[in-house]
């Protein structure tokens, strides 16, 4: 009984997760400019189009840009206050990783409106950095979590048998410290970098339309005129996280990394 | 390898603060200045803006004006706030009710076999709002959803449109934080005892009363403190509401940004801001209370040591 249990519970999660996604997979084949489920045939085209068309690629290129090095700041703040943390013992580290873990703790619209104030007062509202940076700082949570969970899981005493044979706080952190947390920085990275790739409401209040990212362009086809192309660019992104999460999968252990314990 | 020590243990092993020199400072020099500027005085920033006047030139004027609260305060708005708590509630119920069954079941199955299943949930996670709102107005709308597979069934007799409207906020709301529900339960799930269901069991247990009786009491705290991430996550979603609602869903975010894009009322949207927080705050930590306070106290069984 409990295994029908399980494999209904299993179905229904999987199908409410799949089946906006069948549906937006389905309406991009459409051959015509319509929005019709089942497709009326079968195309790539609006995938050719998301390639070729400047409105369409020059965005994803942006976002690219910005996940890139959004996700490069989130782990360059993450990475040395978690190896403070884990290593030392200094007060006011924990109000610094305080707000690292509370932009999750608030709601994402006074993030973005908090942003927009920021850039605006600072004269800078607009330009491409404002994003990057915001960005960072907002999605900095995610390699922290990651980093965190790694770091407990270091056996303490394989540090401490290095510095018993001399090594340097250097060389512990070059020889084991590095290598034991890498896949737990790149699980980090990864994160906040499809995260930064999706994110709409910091990027619109940041940037807006002067510095399009994909979501931006998306949901103002929303608001002016629903295309297959977005359908087509939906399903590619989904593909892009699907790809990169499982490359994480591969390279790590998943359930670790999630936070499981270490019992396989 | 054995799990991990509490972290005091580790620093007092072998590093005394007091010998450390400048290392510990230098290394959180960045990030100390980094999220300093980029989170903690952008909230000074909209905690003083609701005070600000507007002026319609520019953005705003330095001032002590209180006409911003009093708006942020007034019916409209504050029946809007009762709107925005009501349906991130109904979507947090909704969504734990799924989450904490799935994500028990999940644990109980071999690491491997999980992989996909977390894969699935982290894509779906990472999906932009804007995605999941443009997918579900497909799936609600009348020319491609699945009322025409209803129809197709024989269980209605015309396709319908269904967004925007209540159902399809709701739907969208829940599709977004099942994931984040699913990610934040999984630690504590995955370190519950295997042995405890399979020993209530034993003991003359269905399984549905063990999970009732011995792992939910168990994972309250987790439950709870997943109801209140979840619940704040929704309370602050703009795109959802906005694409998928009517105006009688539109919600504080829809109204804050509408206040700051489009009216360029910078010092209202940030008084609506601080009443958001404040109010978000205060059910967050009612929820967690709860979680706190409801069933006996039992210890949670350590990890192994």
């Amino acid at each position: 009984m409990s295994r029908w249990l399980r494999r209904a519970m299993f179905a229904l999660v999987v199908a409410y997760l799949l089946a906006p996604l069948v549906v937006v997979a389905g309406v991009s084949l459409n051959p015509r400019q319509v929005l019709f489920f089942p497709p009326e045939g079968f195309s790539l085209r609006w995938y050719g189009t998301a390639f070729t068309d400047a409105g369409w690629y020059r965005p994803a290129l942006n976002s690219l840009l910005v996940a890139t090095f959004a996700a490069l700041i989130a782990v360059s703040i993450a990475l040395p206050l978690s190896y403070v943390m884990w290593r030392y013992r200094v007060g006011y580290a924990r109000v610094v990783m305080a707000m690292g873990l509370a932009p999750f703790a608030l709601p994402p619209v006074i993030t973005a409106l908090g942003a927009l104030a920021l850039w605006i007062v600072l004269q800078s509202y607009g330009r491409p950095h404002t994003v990057v940076l915001s960005h960072g700082a907002f999605l900095t949570t995610l390699p922290l979590a990651t980093l965190t969970v790694g770091l407990q899981n270091l056996n303490p005493q394989l540090v401490e048998a290095a510095r018993t044979m001399g090594a340097t706080g250097g060389t512990v952190f070059r020889t084991i410290v590095f290598p034991y947390v890498r896949p737990y920085l790149l699980a980090g990275f990864v994160f906040a970098f499809v995260l930064s790739l999706n994110e709409y409401i910091i990027a619109y209040m940041t940037v807006g339309f002067t510095f399009e990212t994909l979501p931006v362009k998306i949901f103002a086809s929303l608001r002016y005129g629903y295309s297959p192309v977005m359908a087509a660019i939906s399903v590619l992104f989904f593909a892009v996280a699907v790809a990169l999460f499982a490359l994480v999968g591969r390279v790590g252990d998943l359930p670790r990394l999630l936070g499981a314990d270490e019992r396989a | 390898m054995s799990a991990p020590a509490a972290p005091p243990a580790i620093s007092s092993s072998a590093h005394a603060a007091s010998g450390d020199g400048p290392w510990p400072h230098v290394l959180l020099a960045w990030p100390t200045v980094a999220l300093t500027v980029l989170f903690l005085v952008p909230l000074g920033i909209i905690a003083a803006l609701g005070f600000f006047r507007r002026i319609q030139a520019g953005f705003f004027e330095v001032a002590f004006v209180t006409d911003n609260y009093a708006r942020a305060l007034d019916a409209f708005h504050l029946e809007r706030l009762a709107v925005s708590v009501v349906l991130a509630l109904a979507a947090t119920l909704v969504t734990l009710l799924l989450a904490v069954p799935f994500t028990y079941l999940l644990t109980r199955r071999p690491r491997a076999r999980q992989v996909p299943y977390l894969v699935l949930v982290l894509a779906s996670l990472s999906l932009s709002e804007v995605i999941v709102a443009f997918a579900w107005s497909l799936l609600l709308s009348r020319t491609s959803g699945i009322s025409n597979l209803l129809v197709a069934v024989g269980l209605m007799d015309r396709a319908a449109s269904w967004s925007p409207g209540l159902a399809a906020v709701l739907l969208a709301y829940v599709f977004i934080a099942l994931p984040l529900a699913i990610l934040s339960l999984y630690p504590t799930f995955s370190r519950l005892d295997q042995e405890l269901p399979e020993a209530a069991g034993t003991m003359g247990a269905t399984p549905l009363a063990g999970f009732v009786t011995v792992v939910l009491p168990l994972v309250r705290r987790a439950v709870a403190a997943t109801g209140a991430l979840v619940f704040i996550f929704v309370l602050g979603a703009y795109v959802i509401p906005q694409t998928l609602g009517r105006p009688a869903q539109w919600t504080m975010p829809v109204h804050i940004t509408d206040q700051a894009i489009m009216k360029n009322h910078l010092p209202l949207a940030a008084s609506l801001a601080i009443v958001l927080l404040v109010v978000s705050s205060l059910v967050a930590v009612a929820i967690v209370a709860l979680g706190a306070g409801r069933w006996p106290r039992l210890a949670l069984p350590g990890r192994a040591r």
